[in-house]
């Protein structure tokens, strides 16, 4: 039997449930397969073989999430309208933003370095803040955002692949590379980006794709009630 | 130790529900809907091909200038490693540490990492299973700092503007080093760690 992959009518079913009520989890670095255990609030649970993150405890509740995602939609903005450096010397006074560094490249010839550096630093966390946005505001309104699985995946997608942290390093280390030659002044965005890189970072690692679900779940079941009240 | 393979499941590599999915079939995670694989599809072939090609493309990325200057007289251009010379003769040895090691030392061990753990899964080593395991996270996780230069090398030339007779610009070594971060990083992404285990595991039996 060779069923055609673009038309699979067998719908897959989740891991069976133990006994004990226990679900199954096997590790995403040596495939061990696990029984889930109850975890205390920011407790991770690590695979019994190779020690990698099985999946993490409760961590911040939506709210919280939606307050640390909304604070980086607005410092994201502020940290492109300002400069992040300025550079002064014998009368000259030059700004950098993130927008103009990215143009600046760009009309240098180099197009494709300019365009991994606007989506590094720009483009793909924009959309991951973006989408997170999407996600989080309808499920704290009682509702579930249409395409909720596909953003998700992309949001776990591009994840990676935005390094303001690292931006932020190379602005500092070339504050200190020119400071030789000219006065360098930090600008308001390299602040603002500070914040913007601390709340980005306390978000992702305050966020539980597990407590994801389960907010998402919650609202699946009380939609479903509604309508059968009706 | 039985793993979900062999009990015929599969873990989403999206959202990392576990299903069921029997050998060869095809499937979508009920939750998140994401394609369900028991392994990364054609993880050895995809990951050498893009570990061949990064090696390729460093021969570029550390021989081409990353970057150029030139004034009315005189042109220079650097490379990575010239650069690194330069911070650590101008006394700056910490940047020059920093630079060395994100530029240098990381991408040269994501490669030799990766080639060594490739060939460790296709000579179904048993050995060691969980420092590869331990080594393959480290890939993960440091790759993306090399990127570091990429950014001081375009703010550097975006803040230093001196006019018309003189002009640092971004040179052709930071496409290719570019290339060989962005190249490693989907490597990373493309070889499964379950693969050292399912050789490892078969010893047990």
């Amino acid at each position: 039997m060779n069923p055609d992959p673009g038309n699979d009518p067998t719908p897959t079913l989740p891991a069976p449930v133990l006994a004990s009520g226990a679900r199954l989890i096997a590790c995403r670095e040596c495939d061990l397969l696990q029984y889930e255990v109850a975890l205390g609030n920011h407790a991770d649970a690590h695979c019994s073989r190779c020690n990698s993150v099985l999946y993490r405890g409760t961590r911040a509740s939506l709210p919280l999430m939606l307050a640390l995602m909304a604070s980086c939609a607005v410092l994201l903005v502020v940290s492109n309208l300002f400069p992040i450096a300025v550079l002064e010397v014998q009368g000259a006074h030059v700004e950098a933003t993130l927008i103009n560094t990215v143009v600046t490249v760009y009309n240098q010839g180099r197009e494709l370095v300019a365009t991994l550096v606007l989506l590094t630093t720009i483009v793909l966390p924009a959309i991951e803040i973006v989408c997170m946005l999407y996600l989080l505001v309808p499920l704290a309104l009682g509702r579930i955002a249409p395409d909720t699985p596909a953003v998700f995946r992309l949001v776990l997608a591009i994840h990676p692949w935005s390094m303001m942290e690292i931006m932020l390093l190379g602005v500092l280390v070339t504050l200190v590379k020119l400071t030789d030659f000219a006065n360098i002044i930090p600008g308001v965005s390299l602040w603002s980006f500070c914040a913007l890189i601390v709340f980005f970072t306390m978000a992702a690692s305050a966020f539980s794709v597990r407590d994801f679900w389960s907010w998402v779940e919650e609202r699946e079941t009380a939609l479903d009630m509604k309508e059968s009240l009706q | 130790m039985p793993s979900a393979l062999q009990q015929g499941l599969a873990s989403c590599h999206s959202c990392g529900m576990l299903s069921r999915l029997p050998a060869h079939a095809r499937g979508h995670c009920p939750r998140c809907h994401a394609r369900l694989h028991a392994r990364k599809p054609d993880s050895l072939s995809r990951t050498w091909a893009l570990v061949i090609l990064a090696y390729i493309l460093y021969i570029p990325a550390n021989l081409l200038p990353i970057l150029e200057s030139r004034a009315l007289l005189t042109a220079e251009s650097d490379t990575i490693m010239s650069g690194i010379l330069m911070f650590w003769e101008s006394g700056s040895w910490m940047i020059a540490g920093l630079v060395f090691i994100a530029s240098i030392v990381v991408p040269l061990t994501k490669l030799l990492a990766l080639t060594w753990l490739l060939v460790s899964v296709q000579l179904k080593s048993r050995r060691r299973a969980l420092q590869r395991t331990q080594l393959f996270r480290l890939v993960e996780f440091v790759g993306r700092w090399s990127m570091l230069d990429i950014y001081v090398v375009a703010l550097t030339v975006t803040l230093v503007q001196v006019g018309t007779l003189a002009s640092i610009e971004v040179g052709p070594g930071a496409l290719a080093f570019g290339a060989v971060v962005v190249v490693t990083m989907v490597a990373a992404h493309t070889f499964d760690p379950r693969l050292i285990w399912d050789a490892a595991g078969d010893a047990r039996e």
